[in-house]
C-alpha cells in the first residue's frame, strides 16, 4: 500500500520544478507550461487528500476543487496563449523580459 | 514492495523526469512534448487514486486541449528564440537555491503531521460513482454557485481569448 | 455455464480453474488472463483490418465502376496480405532533418489510440474488456491522443506539407469534437450512465428511435473524425501532396494506413454501441453469444453506409467544412440537447409509447426547422458559380500565345 506522503512528495517536487520554470524561463510559452505543471501538482495534492482523508465520509470538496482548477487551467491557457500570440504579432518576440511596455 | 508501489515509483519517475525535461529543454516544441508525457503520467497517478473520472478528464482537457493549444502557439511563434540563445534568464542559480529552500521547508514543516502515514481503505462502488459528484455540483445545497461562477469564468475567458487573438485588419495596412 | 451458449466466459472460467490448479495466486491469474485478453483483442483487430482493407477496396471499386483488387487469390482476397509483405520488406527510411523521437513515435501512437477504444467496447453481454464507468469520456479522451499522433507526425517530418496537413487535421478534429460531445450527452441522459455496458443495457429500444437527429449528427461527426471523404481535407492530395504522413514509408506508413481503416471501423462499432443497441437483439437473454453476431452485423451495415458516403461524395472545401460544423451542427446539437432534455423530463417514463412518440415528433420538427433555416439562408446567399469564362483546351494550335507567335 502507498502511504499518503508519497503522493505529497511527488506533488511537492513537481510544484518546485514548475516554480523553477516560471521564474527562470525566458520564453513566455515556457512560463505557461511551468504554471500548468504547478496546477497539476496542486491537483495531485487535492485528490490525494480527498482519497486518504475524506473519501470514506462522502465529502466531495476535494473533487469539486479539482474541477474548478481544471476550468481555471483551461481558461488561463486560452487567454495566456492568445496574449502571447497577440504580443508576438506586434513585437516579434516571446521573451517575457522584452515585452515590457503596457501599451502596444 | 507491492505491485502498486512499483507502479507508483515508475510513474512518478516518468512524471518527474519529463517535467524536468519540459522545464529545461532547449527547443520549445520538445518542451511541450515532454509536458504532454508529464500530463499523461499525472493521469496515471489520478487513476491510482481511484479517481477514474479525473484521470480521463485530465487526458481530455490537458492532452486533448491545453497541450495542443500550447503546441499550436509554439509553432506560430516559432521564429522567435528558436534553438539559439539562452533559454534561462540570469536568476537560474538563485532560483535553484530558493526552490530547494521552499522544498525543504515544505518537507520539514509537514514532517510531524500525523496523517502522513495514512493508508487507504477500499471504497464501495457507491462512493466511486461519478453521479454523486454530478449531483453535488448541481444540488442547490451543494456546489451550484461555485460551479456556475466557474462556467461564467470559462465563457469570459473564451470571449476574451478570441478578442485578444483576433487579427484586426485595419491595423495591418 | 454452457460452452455453446456463451463460449468466452466458459473458456475464461476453464483457464482460471486450470491455472489455479497449478498453484498460482489468484491476482497473478487475473493479471495473466487480462494480458491474454488484451493481446487477443489487439491481434484480432489488426488481423480483421487486413480483411477490412480488402473489403473496402473491393466495395469501393464496385461503387466507382472498377473491379477492385482481383489478382492475388480468388476475388483478390489475399491482396492485403501481399501488401503487408511488401510493406514489411521495405527499407526503413529516416529522412534527413527529422526529429527522430516524435517521427517514430507518431505511427505507434496512432494505432494505439485506436486500439485503446476496443478496451471499453462491450462485444456481448458477457464479453468486454474494462467495464469503466466513464467509458464515453474515455473514448473522446483517447481521440485526443490520436490528434497528438498527427501533430507529432506533422512536426517530426520537417516538411511543410506535413505540417500544413497536421494543422488542418487538428483544426478539423477539434472542431468536430464539439457537436459530438454535446450529442453524446443525449444517450448519457437516457441511460443515466457514462458506461457503455449500461448504455447498451438501457437500449431495449435503440436510441436511434428516441433521438434520430442526435444520431445523424453523431454519424456525420464520426465520419469527420475519421478524416474520410467528404471530410478528407487532411490528406487532400491535390493541395497537400499527401497530408501529415507524406514522409513516411514502409512499416511506419503501414501503421498509419492500418490506423486509418481501424479508426473507421471502430467508429462504426462505437456508433452501433451507442445508438443501435450494441449486442441487443431477439434471443440474447438465452444465448449471449448471439449478441456478438448482432453487434457484428449492425457494425458492418454502418460501415457499409460509411463506405457508400466515402466513395460517392466529393470533398468539402475547408471553409465549407468549418461552416457545416460551427453554423449548422453545433447549434443544432445544442438545441437538440435542450429540447430532448425538456421533453424527456416532462413525460413520465412509464408511458413508453407516448414518450417515444413525443421524442420522435420533436426530432422531426427540429429536422424540418433546421432544413427550413438552411434553405432560407441559401436563398439569401445563393452559391456563386465560379467557373467564369471557358478556358481553352490544352492544344497548341488554339492557345492564344501560340497564335501571337504565329502572327509574328
Amino acid at each position: 500500500m502507498i502511504p499518503l506522503y508519497w503522493y505529497l512528495l511527488l506533488a511537492a517536487l513537481i510544484f518546485c520544478i514548475g516554480l523553477f520554470g516560471v521564474i527562470t524561463r525566458r520564453n513566455s510559452v515556457g512560463i505557461l507550461i511551468s504554471i500548468e505543471l504547478m496546477l497539476n501538482a496542486a491537483n495531485i495534492n487535492l485528490l490525494a487528500f480527498w482519497r486518504y482523508l475524506y473519501a470514506e465520509t462522502g465529502d466531495l470538496r476535494g473533487q469539486v476543487f479539482v474541477i474548478i482548477i481544471f476550468v481555471v487551467a483551461a481558461a488561463e491557457a486560452a487567454v495566456g496563449l492568445a496574449m502571447i500570440i497577440s504580443a508576438y504579432r506586434q513585437k516579434q518576440t516571446v521573451v517575457a523580459n522584452e515585452i515590457d511596455t503596457m501599451k502596444g | 514492495m507491492t505491485g502498486m508501489q512499483i507502479l507508483f515509483l515508475i510513474t512518478s519517475a516518468v512524471v518527474l523526469f519529463s517535467s524536468i525535461m519540459s522545464v529545461t529543454a532547449k527547443r520549445m516544441i520538445h518542451s511541450a512534448l515532454w509536458f504532454v508525457l508529464a500530463l499523461l503520467g499525472v493521469a496515471v497517478v489520478f487513476a491510482m487514486l481511484e479517481a477514474s473520472f479525473f484521470a480521463v478528464v485530465q487526458v481530455l482537457v490537458y492532452v486533448g486541449a491545453i497541450a495542443i493549444l500550447i503546441i499550436f502557439a509554439t509553432m506560430l511563434t516559432r521564429r522567435a528564440l528558436e534553438d539559439k540563445g539562452d533559454q534561462f534568464n540570469r536568476a537560474t542559480l538563485v532560483t535553484l537555491v530558493i526552490v530547494s529552500i521552499i522544498f525543504a521547508g515544505l518537507v520539514v514543516s509537514l514532517k510531524s503531521w500525523a496523517p502522513l502515514q495514512n493508508l487507504t481503505s477500499p471504497l464501495s462502488a457507491e462512493q466511486l460513482n461519478v453521479g454523486v459528484l454530478g449531483l453535488a455540483l448541481t444540488a442547490p445545497d451543494g456546489f451550484t454557485l461555485p460551479f456556475e461562477v466557474t462556467s461564467i469564468l470559462l465563457l469570459a475567458a473564451l470571449i476574451g481569448a478570441i478578442y485578444v487573438a483576433y487579427e484586426r485588419k485595419e491595423k495591418k495596412k | 455455464m454452457n460452452f455453446i451458449y456463451d463460449p468466452v466466459p466458459w473458456v475464461i472460467n476453464w483457464l482460471t480453474q486450470l491455472l489455479l490448479g497449478w498453484g498460482l495466486p489468484i491476482n497473478l491469474v487475473n493479471t495473466l488472463l487480462y494480458l491474454v485478453g488484451a493481446v487477443l483483442i489487439c491481434l484480432g483487430a489488426m488481423l480483421f483490418t487486413t480483411m477490412l482493407i480488402w473489403a473496402e477496396r473491393k466495395i469501393g471499386g464496385r461503387f466507382q465502376d472498377r473491379l477492385g483488387p482481383n489478382r492475388v487469390g480468388p476475388w483478390g482476397i489475399f491482396q492485403s496480405i501481399a501488401d503487408m509483405l511488401k510493406i514489411f520488406t521495405k527499407e526503413y527510411i529516416n529522412p534527413v532533418g527529422i526529429d527522430k523521437i516524435p517521427f517514430n513515435l507518431a505511427p505507434i501512437l496512432a494505432v494505439a489510440a485506436v486500439l485503446a477504444i476496443w478496451a471499453v467496447i462491450p462485444f456481448s453481454e458477457t464479453v468486454f474488456g474494462a467495464n469503466i464507468n466513464v467509458a464515453l469520456l474515455f473514448i473522446i479522451a483517447i481521440g485526443g491522443l490520436g490528434e497528438m499522433a498527427i501533430i507529432l507526425a506533422g512536426f517530426g517530418s520537417n516538411n511543410k506539407y506535413a505540417l500544413l496537413g497536421a494543422f488542418r487535421a487538428v483544426a478539423q478534429l477539434i472542431s468536430y469534437e464539439v457537436p459530438m460531445v454535446i450529442v453524446l450527452l443525449i444517450p448519457v441522459m437516457f441511460s443515466g450512465s457514462m458506461g457503455l455496458n449500461e448504455i447498451v443495457q438501457a437500449q431495449k429500444i435503440p436510441f436511434i428511435i428516441y433521438a434520430p437527429v442526435a444520431c445523424v449528427i453523431f454519424f456525420i461527426c464520426s465520419i469527420a473524425e475519421n478524416g474520410r471523404a467528404p471530410f478528407d481535407l487532411i490528406e487532400a492530395d491535390s493541395e497537400l501532396v499527401a497530408g501529415y504522413n507524406i514522409e513516411y514509408s514502409g512499416l511506419k506508413f503501414g501503421m498509419f494506413f492500418v490506423a486509418d481503416f481501424l479508426h473507421a471501423f471502430t467508429s462504426a462499432i462505437v456508433f452501433t454501441t451507442i445508438f443501435l443497441g450494441g449486442w441487443q437483439g431477439p434471443g440474447v437473454e438465452q444465448m449471449p453469444v448471439l449478441g456478438g453476431a448482432y453487434m457484428l452485423i449492425k457494425t458492418l451495415v454502418v460501415y457499409f453506409l460509411m463506405l457508400a458516403i466515402r466513395f460517392t461524395l466529393p470533398r468539402f472545401r475547408i471553409d465549407q467544412m468549418m461552416a457545416l460544423n460551427w453554423k449548422i451542427l453545433t447549434p443544432l446539437a445544442l438545441v437538440t440537447l435542450l429540447v430532448t432534455a425538456l421533453v424527456d423530463k416532462s413525460i413520465p417514463h412509464e408511458m413508453t409509447l407516448v414518450r417515444i412518440g413525443a421524442l420522435v415528433i420533436v426530432n422531426v420538427l427540429l429536422w424540418l426547422l433546421a432544413d427550413r433555416m438552411i434553405t432560407a439562408y441559401r436563398k439569401r446567399n445563393p452559391i456563386q458559380v465560379v467557373t467564369g469564362k471557358a478556358r481553352p483546351l490544352a492544344r497548341p494550335e488554339i492557345l492564344p500565345v501560340v497564335e501571337k507567335e504565329a502572327a509574328q
